[in-house]
């Protein structure tokens, strides 16, 4: 799947960020350096980023500037990441995050 | 501790042009933001601004956000992103959470003057059933991921309102290559500019009105698969029989946006509540200063507008702050708060802006009779 946006009529959509690989519950997935990971995961058709606490339902983007916390990610061990305003770098493990994990 | 003459929280068009008008007159300007760049909202407005060319109109948001960095960067405005401000204590002490949620965080606590808080504002939710289903998303978090972040939140969207945000929003998700399926409008009449919904119209999508979203089905993936929508009495309730499914994978929700308060309450401020500008605000003088001394607001935090009232707003907060630091002469700053506030008139003008002048003038009124003159922050 790619959901990028090409040949926009108003915007230059080339990535500044060179093409790196990260790693998503295991499957490596292509990303660009500097782009939030949720728009990399987005890219990859994951819009599954956590599940609740208690009822273990799915939540995915919703404010995608940093206030809701919806896409909250376990990031290189470390828990509640907010994907939304956290930038790529290369090799970086992200995992679904369960409840409040606690990462490693 | 460090020190700084001025502090201003949020690098929107808001906090941008108030950090560059206390930075030009020579105020030491600290621009906190906790976003990975600054701007605002002002770098997913890829449409051209309305107005006269005193406010720029003609020009895209985006440059507009291009010129105010530029502008910053010459007053010698100092900007931290990632940036939190999570305390503001007396005597003007601010502890800032600064550092990215995957990294190490520092915690740093600096005294400013003078305080500026334009935090801006929050989308507003509906909750149908099945509202937090993945795929279901504010209109301005899909802005923000076609027009900044450059990726489609999904294939086929509904839109919920057809506001200004709803219209445009729609538009650019067309320009940005999604299927927008369709539009739905509970009210009896499109929200928004005529000259917004005839462009949806042309491109041939549905705009339904006296219609709302009863509930977002949820796939065997556990992300949106379409809506069910039903059409709503003059009280705007579902009316029984009426039920639709339209497949899509994604829900953009424009319902109108709520000032993000959190600071302006932390810090003691007294508040409003005011319908037209969205909830809570903050009470303000013709200076844009609080009921806390020394506190200034600008912006969205102020009643939910548009770009170019918060630039304005932003100015005069800038220009008061100076003026308290004793940069700038009393006089001056009253002439140029005084240009500042016609312009600002003539942007509240016609169906859209007029109550809102009034509503300002009302906030401004209910500030000089409840507080008169601004305390320190207790």
């Amino acid at each position: 799947m790619c959901l990028r946006v090409k040949n926009h009529v108003i915007l230059d959509c080339e990535h500044t960020g060179k093409e790196v690989e990260i790693l998503v519950d295991g499957k490596v997935i292509k990303a660009f350096e500097g782009e939030p990971v949720l728009a990399a995961l987005l890219n990859a058709g994951i819009k599954i980023n956590r599940y609740t606490v208690k009822r273990k339902e799915p939540r995915g983007l919703f404010c995608g500037i940093g206030q809701c916390t919806d896409c909250a990610m376990v990031v290189d061990g470390k828990a509640n990441v907010r994907t939304c305003i956290t930038p790529v770098q290369a090799g970086m493990v992200i995992q679904t995050q369960d409840g409040l994990s606690k990462g490693e | 501790m460090l020190q700084k003459d001025v502090l201003v929280i949020g690098a929107g068009p808001a906090g941008l042009a108030a950090s560059i008008e206390a930075g030009k007159y020579g105020a030491s300007t600290l621009l906190v933001d906790l976003n990975m760049q600054p701007g605002g909202q002002l770098f997913k407005q890829i449409h051209k601004f309305f107005g006269s060319s005193a406010h720029r109109s003609g020009t895209r948001g985006y440059d507009i956000g291009k010129q105010l960095l530029q502008e910053a960067q010459e007053a010698n405005v100092e900007i931290w992103m990632q940036s939190t401000v999570i305390g503001i204590f007396p005597e003007h002490k601010v502890a800032i959470e600064k550092g990215l949620d995957s990294g190490k965080k520092e915690m740093i606590t600096i005294q400013a003057k003078k305080i500026i808080i334009a935090t801006g504002a929050s989308e507003n939710a509906i909750r149908f059933n099945g509202w937090t289903t993945p795929g279901v998303m504010g209109a301005g978090a899909a802005q923000t991921m076609i027009n900044v972040n450059h990726v489609k939140p999904g294939q086929q969207i509904v839109m919920l309102g057809t506001g200004n945000v709803g219209l445009i929003v729609s538009y650019q998700l067309m320009q940005a290559g999604c299927d927008v399926v369709s539009l739905i409008e509970a009210a009896p009449k499109i929200g928004g500019y005529a000259v917004h919904a005839a462009k949806i119209r042309r491109a041939g999508v549905p705009i339904r009105l006296r219609h709302t979203i009863i509930e977002a089905k949820k796939g065997e993936n556990g992300c949106v698969c379409g809506c069910v929508i039903a059409e709503v009495n003059e009280h705007f309730q579902p009316i029984p029989g009426t039920e639709e499914t339209i497949a899509c994978d994604t829900i953009a929700l424009a319902a109108g946006l709520k000032p993000t308060m959190d600071l302006v309450k932390l810090a003691g401020c007294k508040l409003t509540f005011n319908g037209p500008f969205g909830g809570y605000i903050p009470l303000h003088n013709d200076r844009m200063e609080t009921s806390c001394l020394g506190i200034f607001v600008a912006g969205d935090t102020t009643g939910v507008e548009e770009a170019n009232t918060a630039l304005e707003e932003g100015k005069i907060a800038g220009i008061s702050v100076a003026e308290d630091l004793g940069l700038i002469s009393p006089d001056t700053a009253s002439n140029q708060r005084k240009e500042i506030w016609e312009r600002l008139h003539s942007l509240r003008l016609g169906p859209f802006g007029e109550r809102r002048m009034q509503e300002k003038e009302a906030v401004m009124k209910e500030y000089e009779t409840c507080i008169g003159a601004p305390i320190p922050i207790q």
